[in-house]
């Protein structure tokens, strides 16, 4: 096997693949009888044409990187977090119960105290599939997509039963209260024609704060090495004295609790109440996230951002043309997801030939 | 409770339990065979689109599960050209592949039928009807065996018979064929098969076709049979369920039965009433549906007979060189 140049690895295969998505899904749009690049263009203008756009791309990508940054910290050490969509949920629900507990006097209190509470939460759910994992050998993959689902029962029966405000028919919690309020976009930063409703809030600076520090924990510390040493060869760091069970347990728990920040943006930020479903599939687009950004913050941040256009773009592409309906991203999603992930030695293999012989050629 | 309740209650059950178990013994002949499986749900789901748009739009239910096949059988493809040939990750294929059936059959489905993603109700021939087996007017006299053999044993569609003889066929496929021994092989250690000269990759290609064909006909059940058109999302998360009830069978095909049979059973209860009591104890609704979910993890922690699955699963096969 030849070992590739850095770019074409890291810029080149995942560029290919992703305009290989986009051909295809282009192709279903002349099949539906419309134009591609017109849908495109209006997907590109309606994600980052204007501020109106920005405040929902930005958001959307601030849940994605969350979620992509949870699935690349456990693909580190070799684990396929499947989960993100119920830790995700449950971190929202440790976020909603931090909000709701207290009249919080400061939003810059109660940040901090949601961040913990959708960490912690976030955590806890993935906590059960990491130690079946480390102590039974389950594998995690089943494991963490059965808690997607007992998590959404959960959901669906805490906010029908207990947490439901009184009176009200949808199942929802009350109001946060206001001092739980996060500033969005709007309030910040006004003064560059961002709408008052603009979903965009403070998280997103958390989310990059979390790309920082999880470059910083993998490749910066000891705890990062180990991680990284596990998921290389699980013999080899049992060999150097890496706990097995440890590195899995702790792995995961980070990688949960990343997901349960999404808390933060979705259920804090952006409805400031508690809903069934507040992740609404982000979890899932996180894998797509991970996989395109090759599992590196710097990647996950570009890869979440790109989605984050996809999102919103989507959206305006159904309302400016009725007959492409929204679910035309799920379509894209799944390609980008089939060409950057299982189908990639179908792009890698040809330039491993062509550098081989490039490589010949010079020796 | 009543014998006529709980007649319904197990009629529900043979009902729900089918397209289970089309799913399970499909994910059980590609988990047999090394492949991991996490698309059976996306494969399910694009069978039922397939199946009632054709079925509404030529009339007849049988070019529909034609249809619907041939729909299941190009994803299964994608997922072998993907983790086969190209030996991609399985579970990163499979998660596409369920995204990319939620979304086709609603961009495809609105644009042929402009209803939000649901096909035209279907009626008569291009529908599944029950089938009313011989002797049940003779025997509707007999006390408590007429009832049962009128509402639980007779009263279904063709697919729910086919379903009961699939679980024979692939046990006896499995363990009285020469093509079942090498498949089971094939997923247990593929040097072996590979050094007694039988193709690896064929024979996870054509476990993959049997798996597509399976999926068709549990897809096909689910909108032309269960219920009468395709909505969006319908297949509900049934392909995970499936993939539950293939660990808690522990991959043999009887257990299967028998596992499908259960969690078909929590569906129809969960579905009859809203709350249960229980030895005093209030069960909510929500408790059922993840019940399927909850035993899974517990079989899978190995606290109740472990699960092993297939040795070789989800790893692609290289040939020595």
């Amino acid at each position: 096997m030849t070992k590739l140049p850095p770019w074409v690895d890291i810029v080149v295969i995942p560029l290919i693949s992703l305009l290989l998505a986009l051909i295809v899904s282009g192709l279903v749009i002349v099949y539906i009888g419309e134009n591609p690049f017109e849908a495109i263009s209006i997907m590109v203008n309606g994600a980052v044409g204007s501020a109106y756009g920005w405040g929902y791309t930005l958001y959307y990508a601030t849940n994605f990187i969350f979620t992509g940054l949870a699935v690349a910290v456990a693909y580190q050490a070799r684990l396929f977090n499947i989960g993100g969509e119920g830790q995700a949920a449950i971190g929202g629900l440790g976020v909603a119960l931090v909000c709701l507990a207290l009249p919080w006097p400061h939003w810059t209190i109660a940040l901090v105290a949601a961040t913990i509470g959708g960490a912690v939460f976030g955590a806890a759910w993935a906590a059960i599939p990491a130690y079946l994992q480390a102590k039974r050998g389950s594998h995690i993959v089943i494991t963490t997509i059965m808690f997607n689902f007992i998590a959404s029962a959960l959901m669906v029966y805490l906010l029908v039963n207990v947490l439901k405000k009184p009176g009200s028919m949808s199942p929802e919690t009350a109001r946060f209260p206001e001092g739980a309020f996060l500033p969005n976009a709007y309030d910040m930063f006004w003064w560059l024609g961002f709408s008052r409703s603009a979903p965009l809030n403070i998280t997103f600076f958390v989310a990059i704060l979390c790309c920082v520090l999880v470059y910083l924990l993998i490749w910066r510390t000891r705890l990062g090495y180990e991680i990284r040493a596990f998921g290389q060869s699980e013999s080899a760091a049992v060999y150097a004295g890496i706990n097995p069970v440890r590195i899995t347990m702790i792995t995961m728990l980070i990688s949960g609790g990343l997901a349960g920040l999404m808390g933060i943006n979705a259920v804090m930020g952006e409805a400031e109440r508690l809903v069934t479903d507040p992740v609404q599939g982000a979890g899932f687009v996180g894998i797509a996230v991970a996989l395109m950004g090759r599992n590196h913050p710097v990647g996950v941040f570009l890869a979440g951002l790109l989605f984050g256009m996809l999102y919103q773009g989507g959206g305006e592409l159904e309302f400016e043309i009725p007959a492409v309906s929204r679910e035309m991203i799920l379509v894209i999603q799944a390609l980008v997801i089939l060409f950057t992930g299982a189908l990639d030695n179908m792009v890698r293999m040809p330039f491993e030939a062509l550098f081989s012989r490039l490589r010949k050629a010079e020796g | 409770m009543d014998l006529a309740t709980i007649l319904a209650i197990l009629d529900a059950t043979m009902r729900s339990a089918t397209p289970l178990l089309f799913a399970c013994l499909a994910g059980l002949f590609s988990e047999r065979a090394g492949i991991f499986d996490i698309g059976l749900e996306g494969k399910l789901l694009i069978s039922a689109f397939f199946s009632a748009s054709i079925a509404a739009t030529t009339g007849s239910v049988w070019i529909g599960l034609l249809a619907g096949i041939a729909s299941s059988l190009v994803m299964s493809g994608i997922h072998g050209v993907a983790s086969i040939t190209f030996r991609g990750n399985q579970l990163i294929s499979g998660v596409a592949l369920n995204f990319l059936a939620s979304g086709i059959t609603v961009v495809v489905g609105e644009s042929w039928f402009g209803l939000g993603g649901r096909t035209p109700q279907l009626e008569g021939a291009a529908r599944f009807q029950p089938i009313e087996l011989p002797f049940t007017g003779a025997l509707s006299g007999v006390p408590v065996i007429g009832p049962v053999y009128a509402e639980l044993i007779s009263g279904h569609t063709i697919l729910v018979y086919l379903g009961i003889l699939a679980v024979a066929m692939t046990w006896w496929t499995l363990y009285r064929t020469r093509f079942g021994l090498r498949l089971r092989a094939v997923g247990e250690n593929p040097e072996s098969v590979d050094t007694a000269g039988v193709s690896v990759l064929r024979l996870r290609y054509t476990a993959i076709v049997i798996t597509g064909v399976l999926c068709g006909l549990g897809g096909a059940y689910l909108s032309t049979g269960l219920a009468a058109g395709f909505v969006k999302e319908m297949s509900a998360g049934r392909g995970f369920i499936a993939l539950a009830a293939l660990i808690f069978a522990k991959w043999r095909p009887w257990y299967a039965l028998m596992a499908c049979l259960l969690f078909g059973f929590l569906e129809a209860v969960g579905n009859r009433f809203q709350n249960i009591e229980f030895l005093g104890i209030n069960v909510p609704t929500q408790f059922m549906q993840a019940l399927p979910y909850i035993l899974t993890v517990v079989i899978l922690a190995g606290f109740v007979g472990k699960a092993i699955p297939p040795r070789a699963g989800g790893q692609p096969y290289v040939k020595e060189r």
